[in-house]
Order: structure tokens, then sequence, then C-alpha cells
């Protein structure tokens, strides 16, 4: 059995010896040239003039590309075709590239960038949700409103409603491994590139439309990324799309990487939200019905913007049944970098959204959070003709919150710390501590339903070792490793026989992002197909020259096994090589049954839900807003694991992400629209003593209903929502400090904190 | 024109273009020896990856924050962690650096911290691992178990840590492997016209005298972001780290005497004696990394508003000493800086110690930040008051990151003074508004910085009173 192994990374001994190769480790010729962006450093306005006299004189460079030396398409968007790599004419946010340039090195490159003389004619740019509402400035002609039920019936009918705002900050990936390209100019105009990517087949696009070629004519490969996080869907663009063009002006291997302020000045992040919400309940806390209504700011371009949006929305009443619900979704254009995709992808908004609506509705009724959450729960699997369907119309089928909650609430010994906090507050003027529960439901298959297909390449090697190829690529999560145990466990083999490839266009095309949790589905399933295939091949092969009928013949324990005698693998394939069999197959998965209309918001948009919940315990000063999380349980659904240590690091993970994202990691752009937070000096990620000292995480471990890939689920963006309950315990513990709902803002700084302190005590804003 | 110091070989390389210096440095890579020749300002990272084809070290950052190009260098001090990132070459001179190639066994045998991070599954995408790999190498050989602080400064995005720290904690309890354990060797250092380094602080002082425009570097955890974030050609720079008379710390009687050279690593285990408070705040100083390269008095010389120690030494009663050639002369700490970005230090002149004394019962340091680890304060405050029969008889209050300067609190002192203890505290707090209009920045707003500095006011008294103020004291 090679599946539902605890094997460890099969990265892991590279990654401690330093040999692991990124894509700025791969050598390059003497005479590479390294890339550089010229950046505008206002965030609105035309460009009257830009003089590069001095970046041309510069000590290293080689030479300036500009928007006129471009051959033929100036785009590096995902979808909209709005994204000019180089500045057209105008610019709309700080930071955008105007010009590239080639030297001899990355810090010749860096320094020559910044001695352009530019003249602008600045305009006011637009900022905040509030500017771009009054600008109606916005993505799509309208907002998205998607219905189930009558929510102004609802609200109207109701005993009781609550009304409310809340607002979330935006996420910096902050992968350690920076945006990186190289291209290397071939014969015939064709490009290679290797690039930190996790979407090798847009880069492939995307450059060929840039070189004025076809796709065939770019071979895009990636070993691996130190990190991506969505960071890497559709933001590596720029690079390898300049990397080429100098490419193939210059005639010389080109690379590009940005400096970490750069990068962070460039890039996309997580989108903020604001969400407003009027609810209608009864005397038990059973909500009627909501009307809730999502802002976000998209920054200047379309990029992901759209399907980030309705994720959002597809996850806006998270873990709960609500008879009535409308929710509404402005998707507000602003003068700042373009927001982009990041793990969970809008789900995390949505569902923050929601849980904040549960937590100030308890606060509100008096009544326990938790109970409230068991009370408004979509109804368990299997309970048969019961209304269940989400604000979209998709039936709920393998809900399982209901048991995990119990299970956690058990493991964690809530009830007696839940007491052993209060006490703790009866007794401590100015240390508060908090503790709270969070529950995720999270939906896996991509929205944009073309994605949810994937394919593999496999070769077995007439000595018996296997060369596995599939489209995912592989940032750290295990994906390699994961889909390696599913063609081990097919083909019955060690998996020390399979060399993990990577990621190339050139073997697997039209491949999707590695993206929506999805990467192990996919692959792990088109991979499994391939090696079906070839199993078969190889027992119509060998079954008649043993003796057994082929649907006889196993492969298991790294042996072919027949009826009467076993040969190892490698005879096998030596045998099948010599019987001319075809030891190459290609393998397709394609997810059944979804389907999706977005304007309509109708449809079953997910294949199936993973779902998880968390406890955190917390304390905060009430002096200075300094706080920290003391205690964390999980308690996760991964289906039947693949790999439950790899599977596990992506909880612990995530969870201290998810926990970043709601309390430290904090955007702050001025009102020029200078992104002030663009390092590790001013923007900070989890460090290691942020961890909760106490983390607990466990598995379900229970086999998914539906017939995933060995009945594994999703794992990569889930869990990022358990840092939902660190946020709650803290405001729980503000809470602790006056009786008036402290409406706690994310990101929860110790600022954010102080003030939360203030309106618990007083009600009113200091 | 060439400076005879202590003998040593001066020699000058100029290029055609006449523009740049570069300078011969020895040492000790992983364990064999590197002669190179060199820009000064060329750093570690770049040109083990650009020019020795080691790539193992990554960039991160390049600014000394999230501890991807960590390495180890050893001297005669020992081993240490550092940043390679902002780690200029000729520091490098004489010592043995060590790079994650550097730490299997010669046979490819894994160390004990590798093999732990194998194990543990500490590593998820690799990026950050071989930064964690050299802290946890130095701090093994060094026999640290303070896990969580010796690996502040190597940031990680993908496991949440758990994971690191478990394989730290095991790999703590295998013996260290012989082949890891470096010793310095006598290589020749060689200065140029244009980068000296240093043996003595006479030979400093009369070099810096006769170049006062140059730049000192001591331990390149500021000046290292002017090349790499600044993009500043630095023409003239002398390195101090070789100039052992600055990195002593002598205790007499009552006092203590820091040399400006004594990185904040050095000087920790006579605070956590004397000073336990502010030894607390250093143990939150930045990372391990830096600590371990950064100087008091690099802290105090480049005069940031937001320096940690400063606040402490003001309310310390420190005093600074400078010296500018063969003239020397002291004056308290506060008066050092006199506004924002102007010391009182003239061309030529360097700060050479920095005297405290050994007893401050009352003194706390508390330091407020976004993150308790490797951040700069959003405000750090320090609180040193003598209280006698009931009555405040002396209070030194300084704080950083709330003026142009590290400032004292004068109007709060005034309002404690003479007072019984306890009772003036609302006319304290008022008096934060008159000695501090903080700004409002992407750290805190102004609002946050007065009202938490007031808090930390409550939290002093509280403090004293033998109560437990801090959440790093609570546990679930």
């Amino acid at each position: 059995m090679s599946i539902a192994k605890s094997l460890p990374h099969d990265a892991a001994l590279l990654h401690v010896t330093g040999k692991a190769r990124y894509t700025d480790d791969i050598p390059a010729p003497r005479d590479a040239l390294h890339l550089a962006f010229g950046m505008s450093t206002i965030a609105r306005g035309k460009i009257l003039s830009i003089d590069l006299t001095d970046v041309r004189a510069a000590a290293g460079v080689h030479s300036v590309i500009t928007l006129e030396d471009l051959p033929f398409d100036n785009d590096v968007s995902a979808v909209a075709h709005d994204e000019p790599l180089l500045a057209k004419g105008e610019v709309h946010f700080l930071g955008q590239p105007l010009f590239i340039v080639a030297a001899d090195s990355h810090l010749a490159a860096r320094k020559a960038a910044r001695k352009a003389k530019v003249e602008y004619a600045p305009e006011t740019p637009i900022l905040t949700i509030e500017d771009a509402l009054a600008a109606n400035s916005r993505f799509e002609s309208a907002p998205l409103v998607w219905r189930k039920g009558d929510a102004d019936a609802a609200l109207a009918r109701a005993p009781r409603t609550l009304t409310g705002s809340l607002t979330m900050g935006g996420q910096e990936h902050f992968y350690l491994e920076g945006q990186v390209a190289m291209a290397w100019p071939q014969e015939n105009g064709d490009m290679l590139v290797n690039c930190s990517t996790q979407h090798p087949t847009e880069i492939q696009h995307k450059v060929a439309e840039a070189l004025g070629t076809h796709m065939h004519a770019v071979r895009v490969e990636t070993r691996r990324m130190g990190g991506g996080f969505g960071g890497k869907e559709s933001q590596g663009n720029s690079l390898a799309i300049a990397c080429a063009l100098a490419a193939r002006a210059t005639g010389r291997v080109c690379r590009m990487r940005y400096d970490r302020d750069d990068d962070m000045m460039i890039t996309g992040k997580r989108h903020d939200f604001r969400i407003d919400y009027r609810v209608g309940y009864d005397d038990t806390g059973r909500i009627l019905g909501i009307d809730v209504t999502h802002y976000t700011r998209c920054g200047w371009a379309q990029d992901l913007s759209l399907a980030v949006a309705d994720r959002a929305m597809l996850h806006a009443e998270n873990a709960y049944l609500i008879a009535d619900m409308r929710i509404t979704s402005h998707r507000l254009k602003t003068n700042m970098q373009s927001a982009t995709a990041y793990r969970g992808f809008g789900g995390p908004q949505g569902l923050f959204g929601m849980e904040q609506i549960i937590a100030h509705l308890a606060h509100e009724t008096g009544i326990d959070p938790i109970t409230l959450r068991q009370r408004n729960y979509y109804q368990p699997m299997g309970s048969a003709g019961a209304e269940n369907t989400t604000p979209y119309g998709m039936q709920v089928t393998d809900f399982i919150l209901q048991d995990m909650t119990d299970r956690l609430l058990d493991t964690a010994d809530y009830t007696a710390r839940r007491a052993a906090v209060d006490d703790w507050n009866r007794t401590n003027a100015r240390l508060k501590k908090g503790i709270a529960f969070s529950p995720v439901k999270f939906g896996i298959s991509f929205t944009a339903t073309h994605y949810n297909q994937a394919g593999s390449l496999v070769h077995i090697y007439q000595d018996g070792s296997v060369a596995l190829n599939h489209g995912g690529t592989e940032m750290g999560q295990g994906l390699f490793l994961k889909v390696a145990q599913i063609a081990a466990e097919a083909l019955g083999i060690d998996i020390d026989r399979i060399r993990i490839t990577a990621t190339d266009t050139a073997k697997v095309p039209n491949t999707s992002a590695t993206a929506a949790s999805s990467g192990s589905d996919l692959n792990g399933a088109a991979a499994h197909a391939a090696c079906v295939t070839l199993r078969q091949r190889m027992a119509d092969c060998l079954g008649p020259l043993y003796q057994t009928p082929p649907e006889a013949v196993r492969f298991a324990d790294d042996q072919v096994h027949f009826a009467e005698q076993s040969i190892t693998f490698a005879e096998a394939a030596r045998i099948c090589y010599f019987q001319r069999v075809a030891l190459s197959a290609t393998g397709h998965y394609k997810t059944p049954d979804i389907s999706w209309d977005r304007i309509k918001g109708q449809g079953r948009a997910f294949y199936y839900f993973a779902y998880g919940c968390a406890i955190s315990e917390v304390v905060i000063d009430t002096l200075t807003g300094e706080n920290r999380i003391l205690r964390a349980d999980i308690l996760h659904d991964t289906g039947a694991s693949l790999n439950p240590v790899i599977d596990i690091g992506q909880v612990e993970g995530a969870y201290v992400q998810g926990a970043g994202w709601l309390t430290t990691e904090e955007l702050v752009w001025d009102d020029k629209g200078l992104l002030r937070t663009h390092a590790p000096s001013t923007y900070k990620i989890p460090a290691c003593s942020d961890r909760p000292r106490i983390f607990n995480v466990a598995l379900v471990n229970r086999p998914a209903p539906l017939p995933t890939v060995y009945r594994s689920k999703a794992v990569g963006e889930p869990p990022f929502m358990h840092g939902i309950s660190a946020f709650l315990a803290l405001q729980d513990a503000v809470a602790a400090c006056g009786p008036t709902w402290p409406a706690l803002r994310a990101p929860a700084t110790a600022e954010s904190i102080l003030q939360a302190v203030a309106r618990a005590q007083t009600g009113a804003e200091k | 024109m060439l400076y005879a110091a202590s003998g040593r070989a001066i020699r000058t390389w100029i290029k055609d273009s006449g523009e740049l210096c570069k300078m011969e440095i020895s040492f000790l890579l992983n364990g064999e020896t590197a002669h190179i020749t060199a820009d000064p300002t060329r750093t570690l990272l770049d040109w083990l990856r650009e020019e020795r084809g080691l790539k193992g070290t990554k960039e991160g950052c390049n600014e000394g924050d999230c501890g991807a190009c960590t390495v180890m260098v050893t001297d005669e001090t020992g081993p240490r962690a550092m940043n390679a990132c902002i780690l200029f070459l000729p520091q490098l001179a004489g010592k043995a650096v060590r790079t994650v190639e550097g730490v299997a066994a010669p046979d490819g045998n894994l160390s004990p911290v590798q093999e732990a991070m194998v194990n543990h599954h500490g590593s998820q995408c690799g990026f950050c691992t071989p930064g964690f790999i050299m802290s946890m190498t130095a701090a093994h050989i060094a026999g640290a178990q303070n896990h969580d602080d010796i690996l502040a400064g190597n940031l990680c995005r993908c496991t949440g840590y758990a994971p690191i720290i478990r394989a730290a904690e095991s790999a703590a309890t295998k013996p260290v492997p012989q082949w890891l354990q470096d010793q310095p060797s006598a290589l020749p250092i060689t200065s140029t016209d244009t980068a000296y380094l240093p043996e003595t602080s006479d030979d400093l002082a009369q070099w810096y005298a006769a170049n006062p425009d140059a730049t000192l570097i001591a331990g390149a955890t500021d000046v290292g972001l002017w090349v790499t974030k600044q993009l500043r050609d630095l023409p003239k720079v002398a390195f101090l780290n070789r100039v052992r008379d600055l990195q002593t710390v002598t205790v007499t009687g009552d006092s203590i005497h820091i040399g400006a050279g004594v990185t904040m690593n050095q000087l920790l285990p006579y605070l956590r004696q004397y000073h336990p408070s502010y030894a607390e705040m250093v143990r939150r100083y930045a990372s391990h990394q830096v600590r371990n390269a950064a100087t008091i008095g690099g802290n105090v010389a480049n005069g940031s508003p937001i320096g940690d120690n400063p606040p402490a030494l003001i309310a310390l009663g420190a005093t600074l000493h400078l010296r500018h050639g063969d003239t020397r002369r002291s004056l308290p700490i506060e008066d050092f800086f006199i506004a924002y970005g102007k010391q009182d230090r003239a061309k030529g002149e360097f700060v050479e110690a920095i005297t405290i004394p050994t007893t401050a019962p009352a003194l706390r340091v508390y330091k407020l930040s976004k993150r308790f680890d490797q951040d700069i304060s959003t405000a750090c405050g320090a609180f040193n008051v003598t209280v006698t029969d009931g009555i405040v008889t002396d209070a030194r209050i300084a704080f950083g990151g709330m003026a142009a300067t590290p400032k004292r609190a004068s109007a709060v002192e005034a309002a404690l003074l003479g007072q019984l203890w306890g009772t003036a505290t609302e006319a304290a707090l008022a008096a934060f508004a008159t000695d501090y209009q903080p700004l409002s920045d992407m750290r805190a707003s102004a609002a946050y910085r007065l009202e938490a500095a007031q808090g930390l006011l409550l939290r002093y008294i509280d403090d004293l009173a033998g109560k437990q103020t801090h959440v790093l004291e609570v546990s679930a």
C-alpha cells in the first residue's frame, strides 16, 4: 500500500541539503541578462513623458525595452485582456511597470531602473470602497445579486432583526521565494520558459501571445515553487513575458526576479472586504433570513476578481441552512495593486462574514455561540427528504459537522475551559481571556467549469522504472508525493520506482492552474487513469504468458501476481517491452456532475464539500491591545487521507496563515496610494513564537461519500479558515471588557483590539 | 593615499573607470580557504549565489528579516547564525563561513538537524529550509534550546512552525558532529584606501579623523539596507568587527562599561544578570541573527527614533563616550539625540562606549510591536522610578517611537515627583500628551501610541506591585 502512508515530502532531502533547485538557482550562461521593471511612482494619471537617457547610460545596462518595442500583444491578464505588461499612456496604480531594463546583473538592473525621469499629469486616485462607490468605479455594470427565497419578506416577518457591518483586510502572500522567471531562446523563434508558477499553461498562452506565435512554440517548465498560496496563479505572467520578450530581442537567456519590495509593490494580494448585513431571527436564535452585501476592493485590473467575489458569495452562508437569503456583491475598481487569488479565493472572506454575523447574534441574544451554530447547521448527511439547499440551489448531501463539532468539543475539553476562561475574566481586570469555536464548510471544484480537468503522462521504462508527469505544480503542498503514491498504488509498485518530474507543458498540455485545492483530486485521478490503462495493457500481454486470465493478474507488493507464480515488476516491464507493448499512456480526468451558472447564482457549483472545525483560546492586554493565541484544537476532514502527515502539515500551516490574516498582517496604503507595508520589516506574518503553544490537530479520516480518488478529499484551502476561531476568541476576550458588541475589526492588531475594548466598555469610538 | 596600520599589507585596486576599489579577502568557506577579490560592499549572499555557484542559500527579503539566507559564521567567539543578505564580504575576513551545502557529512550523511527536519516533516516548499537548517545548526553546536528565540528570525509561510520546533527539540538530544565545528584560521587581512579593517580603536580613531566622510560599518544590519534597498554606493567604508577592544563589557564597582562594538547577543547575558527587564526587551530586539551582528554602538549612533536601546539607556541614566582622534568626551545619553536625524556627534567622531549602572531594581522596559518577535517597535517605554517611603523621589521615563528622537517624558516625571506612588496617576497620564505628539504610520496611529504609552504606566504600577502584567506570562 502506498496511499494512506505518512511518507515524508519527496524533496525533503533536497530541501535540507540546499540541493532543491528553484528557478533562480538554475545555472545560467555567463552572458545571461537580468531584468528589472521601472515602476510608476504615482497611483493614477497620464504619462506625459519618459526620459530613459540615464537608464540606458547606467553601469551594466545592455538594453531597455519600452512600450514601443513590444512586437505583439501587450497584455498579461488572466481573463479580461485589461492588464498591459507596460503602461499605455496612463498609470493605474503606484508600482505599475513602465519599462524593462536588461542588465548584466540583478543589482545593475535594479539600480538603472530607478534612474528614469517620468513626467505625469496626476489624477486623484480612487482608493477606498467609499471612493469607488461614489465614482461608480466597478467591474461589471452592476452588483451581482443571488437569491434564495425572499429575504425581504423573511426579515419583515422575523420576530427580531439585527444589522451590522464589518471589515476585513487583505493579505500579502509572502511566499518565501519571490516571483521569478527565466527564458531560453530556441531555434526557430521558439522559447523555453522556467518559472515559479501555479499555472504553466497560462504562462505558455500569454508568452505565445506576446511573441506572436503559437502555444506549440513555447514550452514552460516548473519543477517547484518556494510557496505559492494563489500568488503564483496569475502574478508570474509579467515576469515570464518580460523574459521571453527580452530573450527574443537579445538572443540571450534572460532572468527576472522581483526584489521583495518590488514584489509586494507590484503583485496583487487577497481582496479586502466590507460586509453589511441584516439578519432576521426568532427567540431561539434560529436564523430566518439574511440580506448580506459584499463590497470588495479589486484593484486596478480584473484579474481573477470576479471568480474570487463569486466564491465569497458561495461561502456567504458557511455551514448554515438559511431559508431566505439575498447576497449582493460589489466588485470595486480601485487604483491599487490588482487583488488576486489567495488560498481560499474569496471563501475565507465570505465565510468570515457569516461567522461574524453568528458571533454578533450570539452576543445580542445571549445564546451560547456554539449552541447557536448547532441550531442553524445544515441537516446531517443521510437526512432524507429534508430541505437542505444552499443559497445557490445546491443540495448539501454530505454534511458532517454535527458529529465533528461534538467530537471536537469533547477532545478539546471545551465546556470546562469555557468556565475556566470566565473565571479568569472575573478575577483579572487587565488581562482578559477568550475562547471560541468556528466551523468551515468549503466547496471543492473550480467555478470555471472547464478547469475541472487534468491530464497525465506515465511512462514505464523497460527496467521497470516509472516517470510520472501530470499538470499539477508543486509549491510545497506535497502534491507530487500524493500523486506518486496514487500511481504506486495503482501499479502495485514501490514508490521508489517512480521519478516525479517537473511540470512541463510539452508533456501534459492544457493544464489547469494548481489551485482551488484541486491538485490531488484532479491530477491524482488523471494519473490513476493512465496507470489503469498501463496495468491493463500489461495484464493483457502477461496473462496469457502465465496461463492467467488478464482480469486475474494482480499488481501488488512491487510484483505482478499470476495464478501460479509472481514476477517482479521490473521483469514484467522487461517482458512487456520485448512483447512490444506500449508502455506509455496518458490519463485524463474531468470532475463529474457539476454545473454552474454564475450570473443566476444557481447550480451544483461543487462536487463535494470539505469540513472542519477549530477552537482557539487567547489572552489580550486591555491596556495595550497585545494578544496571544494560547491554544488551538482542530478537527479536519480530508476524507480517507492520502498521506496523513502531509495533510496535518497543511492544516497546521493553514491555521497559522489564517490567524495571521486576521491578526498581525496589516496592509497599509497611504492617501497617495503608496503601499507602506512592502517588506517583512513592516508587514508581519506570524513568526515562530506566534504559533499556539498547545496545538492539537486531528483528521476525521473517514472515506469521502463520493468516488474521489481513493475516497480522499482536498486539503489546501479549507483549513485556512480555522484561523477565524482565533479572531473570534480575541473578540470574545474583548467582549469580557464591557456590555456592548465590540465589533472587532480585522486584522485584529493591538490597535484594533484596543479600539474594540473601548467600544465594549463605552459603546462608542475612542 | 595609503594608511599603514598594524603593519598589515595595504593594496589598492582601481578599475580602469576609476570607480570601484576591490579588495582581497580571505576566509574559510565550508572548511576550505577562499581567497577572493571583491567590491567591499558586495554581500555574502550575492557572492555565494552569483559567483561561487552555491545556490543553497536563498534570498527571501534582502533586508535581514526573513532568515532564508542564514549562514553560520565562526570566529574566536564561537559560531553565530547571521543573515548573508546584509553581510558584506570584508566582515568575513579571517572567519569561517558555513553554508547549507556544508552541513551534511563529507560522506553525504545528514547532520542531526537535517535528519530531524526530514523525520519531523519540517519542510514543505523548502525555500526557507536552508536558513532554518543553519540557525538550528548554530544552536545545536552552542547547545541552545530556546528554539523560539533562536528561530524568531526565520520566517516560514507553509508549516506553521510546529514541525520545525519538533525537529529542533529532537536534534538537541543528539551529539554535535565533529565536521561542523569550524575554527577560524589566521588568514591575512587586507585593507584598501577606501575599505579599512582596523584592529584597534586607536587605529580606527586616527583613520576616521582623517576620513570623516567614511561610513563606519559595525554589524551592517542598518547600513546593509542602504546598499540592498536604497541602492546607495558607499565610496569609503571602515568595518569595525575586528576592533576587539571595542567589544568588551567591563563591570567595575557600580557601573557597567559597554564597548560600542558589543553585539546585542553579547550584551544579553549581562543584562539578564543586572537588568532582567531590559534583557527581556533585548530578547525581542530584532532576531537572533540580527542580534548576532547588531552592536549597541550602532543602535545608538544611527539615532533612530525607534531604536530600542536608547529609551532603556536614558531611563538608566547612561553615559555615552565619544571619541575623535585622541580626544574623548562623555555626555548623558539623552543629550546625544538632538533632532530627527541629528545627533551630537562631530564629523570623524564615533561612539566608543556606554556606561550604565549595575543596579536599577525598578527599571522596566516595555516594547510594543505588531508582532512580538522580529519587529520594529510601535513604541518602546522604559520606566525607572525611585520610591522612598511611599514618595516618588526620582523618576526617569523615556520612550522610543513617540517623538522624532528617543525622548524623556519630562512632564510625566514631574507629575509623579514628590507624589505618593500610585496617587498621581491621573495627572501623570494626562502629562503624556505634553511630552509626546507621536506620528501616525503603518505601525499604529498617533492615538494608539499615546493611549498605549499611558497603558504602560499603568502596567508599570502593577508590575512593581508584583502582579502578572504581560500576555507572554499567561498560558492556557
